[in-house]
């Protein structure tokens, strides 16, 4: 029988499975193989400002075990153990996200490239991206060029102080206890994303924002990191890594995340450590990628809101 | 007062900013992918009518405001205060200054009902319905003849608005008039 309270089904659902289609026909075509990972594991990752679900049996009993906030971990165990490129699209969670580009549950592309660097891995989004909206090239500016072109000002050598004036100047924030990465960030959002065109790569991140991306010298020998951002119609649409593949590194980082967790009174979370034994083991050098499907679908159907790309999005 | 946390924000919730008591008109919650969450906020200001924008770190708190907007009947004004009634069989009645009853000043008829809102029960704010209906005391007579160019005049409300009205309109008529913008709409009667 069918259900009173049913709405007609709606187009957004056979939008998304003919990208799906495509999606898939593309990286075949490429020899990029699927994966699929847990959703389920008894590790999470350490980010600041990434919440976890947990999961426990009904009765409370051991393991505790945690949803997934991407599949990046168990995929770099999968290369380092000699994958060869794979890609995944599959579900990941974020709790307490909610809004107007944000589901706790959503649908993540992820891929990785062994042998590419971040310009070949641009290239690639570029190509799927011009694949699936049959439009022009996309632009690349740099995160400094676009600090230095908008508000005069270099991101990667600013001080905590000047920079804390200037935000205050242009955006009335409430509280002082941002860092230096939150104002960069509040003023890319508010100053900087809506000067960008429809379509743009955004690349070389200062460094405290490098996550698991490798950190080198621009052309001018300042440290930056090896990551891109790409936004599509003001939304961060996919991000991309050329990987940190060194574990000391890498644990280092996980370590300053956790010290960080515990000033703030956030959960401890262990440390992954058979994603360090993967890097210890030898991931090959490589470029990865990861894009929110759901916010693909939403520009691909011209919606305003990332519930309307959803079968059932959470209240 | 309560407080409210950011993902409490929502349309239409009365709060304590910098002191003054605002309404929120907009709340969007911006969150990069592995930043920092912040609350992009459009406040209104409830005794001055400012709207402005203000950025929260996710997880700050405000104080809640103890506003309340209800309908209340206008009674007199004595020189300092205007007077208003609450119409829930109270009478419980209240005063408001030069300051609250601005916006509604030009538009004032005794019995009639306003939305005044409340901070800690005192009237910060006046607003007039978006039609009124008021009699004209004021005017110079009409000529003849001239309607059909469709000319205007001015004329005087018994509230001391100014209002420009068509030419046939005399002292006496009671005219309906948009208090958004000041126009006249039509007449009500002779």
């Amino acid at each position: 029988m069918a259900d009173r309270e049913h709405p007609a089904f709606p187009e957004s659902l056979r939008l998304r499975a003919s990208v799906l289609a495509e999606v898939r026909r593309f990286f075949a075509e490429r020899g990029v193989m699927e994966v699929e990972t847990p959703l389920l594991r008894s590790h999470t990752v350490t980010d600041v400002h990434l919440q976890s679900f947990e999961v426990r049996a009904h009765d409370h009993s051991p393991p505790r075990l945690f949803l997934q906030t991407s599949p990046e971990y168990a995929m770099k165990r999968l290369l380092a153990a000699g994958s060869g490129p794979i890609y995944q699209i599959g579900k990941a969670f974020r709790a307490k996200e909610r809004s107007r580009l944000h589901n706790p549950e959503f649908t993540i592309l992820e891929w990785y490239r062994p042998g590419f660097s971040l310009a070949d891995l641009m290239d690639e989004v570029e190509q799927l991206i011009t694949h699936l909206l049959c439009r022009q090239k996309i632009i690349r500016y740099t995160y400094g060029e676009l600090f230095r072109k908008y508000l005069n000002l270099d991101p990667h050598s600013i001080g905590l102080q000047e920079l804390q004036q200037r935000c205050a100047e242009l955006i009335d924030v409430s509280g002082a206890d941002l860092d230096t990465t939150d104002y960069l960030q509040l003023l890319m959002d508010q100053k900087i994303e809506p000067m960008l065109p429809d379509r743009c790569f955004v690349y070389q991140y200062p460094s405290a924002q490098a996550a698991l991306s490798v950190v080198a010298p621009d052309v001018d020998g300042v440290p930056v990191a090896q990551r891109f951002e790409l936004y599509l119609e003001g939304m961060e649409l996919a991000n991309g890594y050329f990987e940190l593949t060194d574990a000391a590194e890498q644990r280092a980082r996980f370590e300053c995340d956790l010290a960080r967790r515990q000033q703030l009174g956030l959960p401890e979370i262990p440390i992954d450590e058979d994603m360090l034994a993967a890097l210890e083991a030898g991931l090959p050098s490589c470029a990865g990628a990861a894009l929110g499907f759901d916010r693909l679908l939403m520009v691909l159907g011209e919606s305003r809101d990332i519930g309307d790309v959803i079968s059932y999005p959470l209240d | 007062m309560a407080n409210y946390v950011t993902n409490e924000f929502k349309s239409g919730l009365k709060v304590l900013v910098d002191g003054e008591p605002c309404s929120i008109l907009e709340n969007e919650v911006v969150k990069p992918g592995k930043g920092q969450a912040f609350n992009r906020v459009k406040f209104r200001n409830l005794r001055n009518g400012r709207v402005w924008e203000r950025t929260f770190k996710s997880g700050e708190s405000v104080e809640a405001a103890d506003v309340m907007e209800i309908d209340m009947e206008y009674l007199y004004a004595d020189g300092e205060f205007w007077h208003f009634m609450k119409t829930d069989g109270s009478f419980e009645q209240v005063a408001a200054d030069a300051s609250a009853i601005s916006d509604a000043k030009d538009w004032l008829k005794e019995q009639d009902a306003y939305q005044v809102i409340l901070w800690n029960e005192a009237p910060i704010s006046v607003s007039p319905p978006n039609f009124v209906e008021l009699e004209v005391t004021e005017t110079d007579p009409g000529l003849k003849g001239d309607t059909a160019q469709g000319g205007t005049k001015p004329a005087t409300l018994s509230s001391g608005a100014v209002v420009k009205v068509p030419l046939f309109v005399n002292i006496g008529d009671v005219l309906r008039v948009d208090t958004r913008t000041g126009e006249y709409q039509n007449r009500v009667s002779k």
